[in-house]
């Protein structure tokens, strides 16, 4: 177990991709630190970085106390699971979890124990002698967890291991998972492009955007205070709506309109330009009349099940309100979206979150 | 199994009609096609190989008497040519000149360089690969010539002696190092290739779970790359060791004339054509086809039972 600390690290492949830009990122010791990003941001690249699949350009790699930016992958003390799980097909799923084990040198009937004991505590125990191809996806993603943990790792390193399982077992998966880690405690990198999953299983997450950190914090802070306009358009399972505003006497104008400011006092001047953010789930949609909402006219209502997210169309800006399933209107029908004050964020004309005092 | 899987329409699935009959061609129709292939088969390997079965129990010759009215001698053919120490010898020579050259030289050189390779820039990569497919697609008779020029013996010095300031004569006093190396440079790019292409099927991750674990190059290649691609390296082995085993291109050479480099078909093309003992020669070469046979049957049995 072990603390991971990245300090301006830069990967440049010979092509000229520069897949990481001076990154620098800390991880607590039995963390489950979360990578988000879009496809092609560099998650999978650092994540090998950290393994020593990738020989940064520059910058260092610690681990722990120890410095292991040149050591090779073996000599440094960390697992992965690959997304594609790479089990050996010609090894039994007992043989595949002793594998690292044997690369160890670990004796045949210790390994074979240990390997049994992973296997069984991962609910593999009936399966021990079956081949890869003989297991469902998700069972090769627990083989997979199995060898990774059966070398007791300082660190696992978890590529999207979820991607290649359909949507109902990735939820058990994700369950699982976190669970898992919280038993171990081991400190854990687990690379997702599914905002979602990373909410749902890190303790903290940084969410990349082409080979930089945009944010770091825990899943609440991001979600709620998206630090700009790049992780506020990425996270949220509805994209949140970012409107355009001026400031103007004590008030914000949207779309024609004068709304109050959000709670908190803002350093902003007369005329500043802003965006203004709010999630659909924190916004209400009223059937009469309000001095503080934004006025449109009901375009699409899409279910979600339990919620409807309604789409509005304003005076020159459309935007989203989700409602619960009982009050969802119908199209063509007049409506006000109120913004919760409280949830409500501004940002400046860079696209960074101004912040309430 | 937990896992969820979409109903397939029913329109989606091919009926049985279809599968069976995919081409929707009649019997007769489907004959029509495959005749001229069959035809071609039959005159050019089946009736050549009865032919030389047939030939081999008699005393058939190109000139004289036997030539006109063949007697059948029985196995006499064949109690003959294991009694003849300089068949014996062509045997022993092209079992040395088969496992130096293919199966140590071109299999082993073939799948390192495929090995080493494929981690190259591609700067180095390119004109590597590109050289030793030179070597393979130049036609037989050039090669032939260019190796007797390398190899030349004194007083009209090859290259290999002025290179090295040596006088010897290399195909008379090394004749199986020197045809053994010459096989090797002449068909390692088969092996290359294929061992390419098989590695190109290993997922990266196998080799990157490999390293992480520790494992050194060689725990890579014993425990992840060779089980893994172990059929086409099997399939490799058995068509190099059939194509060398029954090359002629070491005439090109030796003119088949040192007797040292005289393997079993410039042997069996002595005895056939040049003594003109075709019914002799018809019999080597059933027994040549029996050894292919039973490396042949060998190389299906291990890979049946890896294959498992
Ligand atoms: N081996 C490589 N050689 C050259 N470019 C690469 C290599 N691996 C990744 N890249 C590039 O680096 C960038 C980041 O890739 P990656 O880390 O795989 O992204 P992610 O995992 O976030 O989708 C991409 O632009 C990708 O094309
Ligand atoms: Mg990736």
């Amino acid at each position: 177990m072990a603390q991971v600390r990245i300090e301006d690290l830069t990967v440049q492949f010979s092509g000229g991709t520069r897949a990481l830009d001076r990154l620098d990122l800390a991880i607590e010791d039995g963390e489950f630190f979360a990578l988000l990003g879009p496809s092609g941001c560099g998650k999978t690249t650092l994540l090998r970085t950290i393994a020593g699949l990738v020989l940064p350009s520059a910058g260092r790699v610690v681990i722990g106390d120890r410095d292991v930016t040149r050591l090779p992958p073996g000599d440094r003390n960390v697992a992965m699971v690959f997304q594609d799980y790479a089990l050996y097909p010609h090894m039994t799923v007992a043989e595949n979890i002793a594998y690292p084990l044997k690369v160890r040198r670990v004796e045949r009937s210790r390994r074979q124990e240990m390997a049994l004991s992973v296997g069984a505590s991962l609910g593999l125990g009936e399966l021990m002698e079956r081949r890869p191809a003989q297991l469902s996806g998700g069972q090769q993603q627990r083989v997979a967890l199995a060898r990774a943990i059966a070398t007791r790792p300082d660190v696992f390193l978890l590529d999207e291991p979820l991607s290649n399982l359909d949507a109902r077992l990735r939820l058990e998966a994700r369950t699982f998972l976190k669970r898992l880690q919280g038993e171990l405690g081991i400190t854990t990198v687990y690379v997702t492009h599914d905002q979602a999953e990373a909410l749902a299983m890190a303790h903290r997450m940084a969410v990349m955007d082409r080979g930089v950190v945009r944010q770091v914090g825990t899943p609440v802070e991001v979600f709620q205070y998206p630090a700009n306009l790049f992780v506020a358009q990425f996270t949220g399972s509805t994209p949140m709506n970012l409107l355009p505003a001026r400031v103007d006497k004590g008030a914000l104008t949207v779309g024609g309109r004068r709304l109050p400011f959000p709670s908190g006092s803002y350093r902003l001047r007369e005329g500043d330009r802003v965006t203004v953010g709010v999630r659909p789930e924190y916004m209400d949609l009223s059937t009469v009349e309000r001095h503080d909402g934004l006025p449109g006219r009901v375009a699409v209502v899409e279910s979600l099940g339990v919620t409807s997210l309604v789409t509005l169309e304003g005076e020159g800006i459309s935007f989203q309100v989700v409602v619960p399933e009982n009050r969802a209107p119908r199209a063509g029908e007049r409506g006000w979206a109120v913004a919760d004050p409280a949830r409500t964020l501004l940002y400046d004309d860079r696209g960074e979150l101004i912040r309430a005092f | 199994m937990a896992q969820a899987t979409s109903p397939i329409p029913e329109t989606a699935l091919p009926s049985a009609g279809l599968t069976a009959n995919p081409a929707g061609l009649s019997r007769p129709g489907a004959l029509a096609f495959i005749t001229p292939g069959l035809i071609l088969i039959v005159v050019f390997l089946a009736v050549p190989a009865a032919w030389t079965l047939y030939l081999g129990v008699t005393n058939y010759a190109l000139f004289g008497p036997q030539a006109s009215h063949p007697s059948f001698v029985g196995l006499a053919n064949y109690a003959q040519a294991l009694h003849d120490p300089l068949f014996l010898s062509a045997v022993v020579v092209t079992v040395a000149y088969v496992f130096g050259s293919a199966v140590v030289g071109q299999m082993v050189l073939g799948f390192a360089l495929a090995w080493k390779l494929r981690q190259a820039p591609a700067w180095m990569r390119q004109p590597i690969e590109t050289l030793v497919l030179f070597a393979w697609i130049i036609p037989a008779a050039v090669v032939g010539f260019l190796w007797a020029t390398f190899y030349g013996p004194p007083p009209q010095t090859g290259t290999l002696n002025t290179v090295l300031h040596t006088q010897v004569n290399w195909l008379y006093q090394f004749p199986i190092p020197a045809l053994i190396v010459f096989n090797i440079w002449r068909g390692t790019a088969f092996s290359m290739l294929l061992s390419g292409a098989a590695l190109n099927t290993l997922p990266p991750s196998y080799l990157e779970t490999a390293r992480l674990a520790g494992a050194s190059g060689w725990q890579q290649l014993r425990d992840v790359v060779f089980p893994s691609i172990r059929g086409t390296l099997l399939t490799n082995l058995l068509l190099i060791t059939l194509w060398t085993f029954n090359d002629f291109t070491p005439f090109n050479l030796t003119g088949g004339a040192i007797p040292g480099a005289t393997t079993l078909p410039i042997y069996i093309y002595h005895e056939a054509f040049e003594f003109s003992l075709f019914g002799l020669g018809s019999a080597m070469s059933t027994i040549m086809l029996l050894i292919n046979l039973i490396i042949a049957l060998g190389y299906l049995w291990v890979l049946r039972r890896t294959a498992r």
